[in-house]
């Protein structure tokens, strides 16, 4: 197997669903990083089948909101000194902001651009969120 | 309290607040004249992004019969809306003038985010193919005179219930009271969006169906609730053509319902009720419209904090 090694002090995120990492990898702006990055995709996992996995090697600010709306099975282990300080277990965050665009073509979003994209989560087994402004529901796997 | 609140959704007044309005109207209906001064010196502005006549006349009328004035526009042309001013910038300038304001737009969610930047009580006179909040109470009005209660109703809507946003309207608002049975007559491109489905009649466990014949249905109703298949809310003309005449009540499906029920229609209608009912007394529409007024006369009075 592919070995990475260990990092000293920043970040896990795992149990990504595999497909998804890259799209955390962007949203994190990871491409531009200057310090050490790793995307590991289609791991073999025994919960998931293939995951993916991503290490980050600095200490950052990171939205643990969107990052749950991304993917609400992610875990993330905080690492310090080279041992897991803090895991973190994310959930469909209740409300996001500026995370997804409404499609409806008759929102007032879709011709006014300054308004916050703002959307409630309305079902969190089907992980359904609805527009604050026209009501359309959107479900995260399409978003 | 309404005082100093917005009306954008029916959800977002209590039952006792949609009570407390509709007693004030039946009040105001009782004996108007001791209403005739109640918001004198008081400025409503009208904001008609999307032409109106009847819901403009409405509040107009109820701002005058109360005694106070009207500014406004009644198509964004004639504004500096055409010159690309947003709805945000819009409300916080009339604001500065107006004590009450109404706003018709044609794109959903217009008003929810105007009344974030308003300073002024906002209400939502029609926002797309979305909500309609006046109508309802209209609507809650007219049903309570006539059936006496607002309760143990089973009411039929029929037409575009997809695009109808008095029907979304009046399905949030009614539902909220015991015993309502609902019954969804319209096509299959036309019917009620997701939203209304799963958050308010599923998960609200409401008992309703939905059905494609007015006539199978027209025996069992208290109230049927006719709407237009609106031209305006098509991109595609084809669909608009195609669907405009499915529904069309006429004295045969008259025949079937019975002695008590109300037909109802938010008008302006094209040709989905013929003629012929007008001078059934089981038609209530052109009533309607005469409820509408003094609903929203109440409505601005509890809004301004005047009683």
């Amino acid at each position: 197997m592919l070995r990475i090694n260990s990092i000293k002090n920043g970040f896990v995120i795992d149990h990504i669903k595999a497909g998804l990492g890259i799209k955390i990898f962007n949203y994190l702006g990871l491409d531009n990083a200057d310090y050490t990055v790793a995307l590991i995709m289609n791991a073999d996992s025994k919960k998931l089948g293939k995951k993916d996995i991503i290490k980050i090697e600095t200490q950052m600010d990171l939205d643990y909101t969107v990052l749950g709306f991304i993917d609400p099975n992610i875990t993330i282990d905080v690492i310090e000194n080279s041992a897991i300080r803090e895991k973190i277990k994310l959930s469909l965050p209740d409300r996001v902001e500026n995370v997804m665009k409404c499609k409806n073509p008759r929102c007032i979003t879709s011709v006014e651009k300054y308004i916050p994209q703002v959307f409630y989560l309305v079902d969190h087994s089907k992980g359904e969120y609805r527009c604050t402004y026209c009501d359309e529901i959107y479900r995260v796997s399409e978003s | 309290m309404l005082k100093g609140r917005h009306l954008i959704d029916p959800m977002d007044f209590s039952l006792e607040e949609l009570d407390d309005i509709l007693l004030l109207a039946e009040k105001i209906i009782a004996k108007p004249e001791n209403f005739s001064e109640a918001l004198k010196g008081k400025i409503l502005a009208t904001l008609f992004y999307e032409p109106s006549t009847r819901t403009r006349f409405s509040f107009e009328a109820a701002m005058l019969r109360l005694g106070g004035q009207v500014i406004g526009f009644s198509e964004p042309n004639a504004s500096s809306v055409s010159k690309g001013e947003s709805v945000a910038d819009t409300i916080r300038t009339v604001s500065c003038y107006a004590d009450i304001a109404v706003m018709r737009h044609p794109k959903e969610g217009a008003p929810r985010v105007a009344s974030m930047y308003s300073d002024i009580p906002l209400i939502n006179a029609g926002d797309g193919g979305h909500q309609h909040p006046t109508q309802t109470l209209t609507d809650l009005l007219t049903i309570k005179s006539v059936k006496g209660n607002l309760s143990n109703l089973t009411i039929g809507f029929c037409g575009d219930l997809k695009f109808g946003r008095t029907v979304h309207s009046l399905i949030k608002a009614i539902t909220r009271y015991d015993n309502i049975r609902i019954i969804l007559i319209s096509p299959e491109e036309l019917k009620v969006p997701d939203y209304i489905r799963n958050e308010i009649l599923i998960k609200k466990n409401i008992d309703y169906k939905e059905a494609e014949r007015i006539e199978d249905e027209i025996g069992n109703l208290d109230i049927l609730y006719m709407t237009r298949v609106q031209k305006e809310r098509f991109f595609n003309e084809d669909d608009y053509l195609r669907l405009k005449d499915r529904f069309i009540l006429d004295e045969d499906k008259m025949d079937l319902a019975p002695d008590s029920m109300m037909v109802m229609h938010p008008l302006p209608r094209v040709n989905e009720i013929s003629y012929e009912i007008d001078n059934d007394p089981r038609a209530m529409y052109f009533k309607q419209a005469k409820y509408g007024m003094y609903a929203r006369m109440a409505l601005m009075m509890k809004l301004l904090g005047v009683e």
